[in-house]
């Protein structure tokens, strides 16, 4: 196995890389595929709180960068998929503690063990986003349709394209259909005319997302869900699997017509 | 070349001198280092070095006696360039620069003083949200200009795309300067030293011209 590695950035944060970075790597895992999950957001982790996996920490990345144990002792394997490991962040260290090096020879170790590494980027484009990139193959940007949110992620493509990891591919997350079609929020339409890239999903709002996120159970887990499909979706276009974008407008053509200006 | 010459490199760059030690055991490169400036004091005197170390692993007390070598030769060691985690830790410990800061993405140099009167900085969009664009001339930019983009530009400024971010047209004070764009919806214009933003549309966009016209910045359809 080589492991392709993923990496999550928006530079604003609280647009849900976390909670996407758990959900995607879920999706892979329930389609048979062996899934690291790194947290690169080191002194402020979450990622295992989402996955629920936060009592079981014994070992993180900062250990097994500085040595105090092997890879093998800081991957905690997920209870629901066997497939599905975790390495979290240290809690009582900084950006500085991993440097864009480290995490290269970190995701290279791992990287035959695997057959992804998804690496959940902190918020911001300094430090602990260059590390979080430095190893990535392929990145993928998130964005809310909010134009605060979408100028961050228009930054981030740029210093992507500077650092030569693109081209990036977009996750437009929380966009609620009817704000849309009443032009209280941007389109879909209009977040890929700004910034530019292909669209890799699109995850609509979802009061589950949070639930789930605080009962560590990722929604991907549950078929049924209209956000865990999103993400069961990515997972797919991630495999290479051409898959159409979920129809969020429950109206039909004719009514499109009538809101269309 | 001679043996201490081939064991060290020294390289003029932005922050000052980029000297790449390799191929050879710490003491010897140190030596040889050493060597290298007392052989040529008044070129080092008062520079700032960044040190490229490659794999090497340092300790605090190898690089913090390497330092204090320097100062005493009047150079000042800001930066450790290093592969190896254990020197970069070290590098950190000491108070030191591990990278180099990169000049900006699209960062553009102003060159020759005089330029001609038809010359322009030709760029390929999308500028992004913290692209920057400063050029003496005229500037043509092929593509979107997203908000948080910046250009100034001695003269002209062309977009052949939508205008969202900053300009400054005329920016050294050339009254007939002008901005034009397919759409033209920048967070702020400028030109020469008159500034304004964008009146909130209604309907189609078309593209438009903006200039100076007794002091007022006004903005008219773009007939070419």
């Amino acid at each position: 196995m080589t492991a392709k590695v993923i990496t999550i950035a928006s530079g604003k944060g609280g647009v849900g890389k976390t909670t996407s970075v758990a959900n995607i790597a879920v999706a892979l895992a329930t389609r048979g595929q062996k899934v690291t999950c790194i947290d690169g957001d080191i002194g402020l982790r979450n990622l295992d709180v989402v996955l629920g996996l936060e009592n079981r920490i014994v070992y993180d990345l900062v250990d097994v960068i500085e040595g105090r144990c092997r890879l093998r002792q800081a991957m905690i394997r997920d209870k629901r998929l066997s497939d599905l490991y975790l390495i979290p962040a240290a809690q009582t260290r900084d950006k500085t503690a991993v440097s864009p090096s480290d995490m290269v020879r970190l995701c290279d170790e791992l990287r035959p063990e695997v057959d992804w590494i998804i690496i959940d980027s902190p918020a911001g484009i300094e430090r602990g986003f260059k590390n979080a990139i430095a190893a990535a193959d392929r990145v993928l940007v998130m964005t809310n349709p909010e134009v605060s949110a979408v100028r961050d992620a228009d930054r981030v493509i740029g210093l992507l394209e500077a650092e030569g990891k693109g081209p990036a591919a977009l996750i437009i997350n929380r966009l609620n259909p009817a704000m849309v079609r009443r032009g209280d929020m941007l389109s879909v339409e209009d977040v890929l005319d700004l910034l530019a890239i292909d669209l890799i999903g699109i995850v609509p709002e979802d009061e589950n997302v949070v639930v789930a996120s605080n009962k560590g159970m990722p929604l991907a887990l549950d078929g049924k869900n209209k956000a865990g499909q999103a993400f069961q979706n990515i997972a797919r276009r991630l495999m290479g699997e051409k898959v159409p974008f979920l129809d969020l407008e429950t109206q039909n053509v004719f009514q499109r017509l009538l809101w269309r200006k | 070349m001679d043996e201490t010459t081939s064991l060290i490199q020294i390289k003029g760059i932005r922050d000052g001198l980029l000297v790449t030690l390799a191929g050879a055991e710490w003491p010897d490169l140190v030596k040889a280092f050493i060597e290298n400036m007392d052989s040529r004091s008044a070129f080092f005197q008062g520079g700032r070095v960044t040190l490229d170390v490659g794999l090497q692993e340092l300790r605090v007390a190898e690089l913090s006696a390497l330092r204090d070598q320097l100062s005493e030769r009047g150079v000042s060691l800001w930066a450790v360039l290093s592969e190896s985690p254990l020197t970069e830790r070290t590098a950190q410990n000491l108070g030191l620069a591990t990278r180099l800061s990169k000049p900006a993405r699209i960062e553009v140099r102003a060159e020759p003083e005089q330029l001609p009167e038809d010359m322009a900085k030709w760029v390929k969009g999308p500028l992004r949200s913290g692209g920057r664009i400063e050029f003496k001339g005229n500037v043509v930019v092929m593509g979107d200009v997203n908000s948080g983009a910046e250009i100034v530009a001695g003269g002209s400024i062309i977009v052949w795309g939508r205008l969202r971010g900053v300009v400054h047209a005329g920016a050294q004070g050339d009254e007939n300067a002008v901005v034009c764009a397919l759409e033209l919806a920048p967070t702020q214009l400028r030109i020469a030293g008159e500034i304004a933003v964008s009146p909130k549309k209604q309907g189609k966009s078309q593209p438009e011209v903006a200039r100076l016209q007794d002091g007022n910045l006004t903005a008219e359809p773009w007939h070419m």
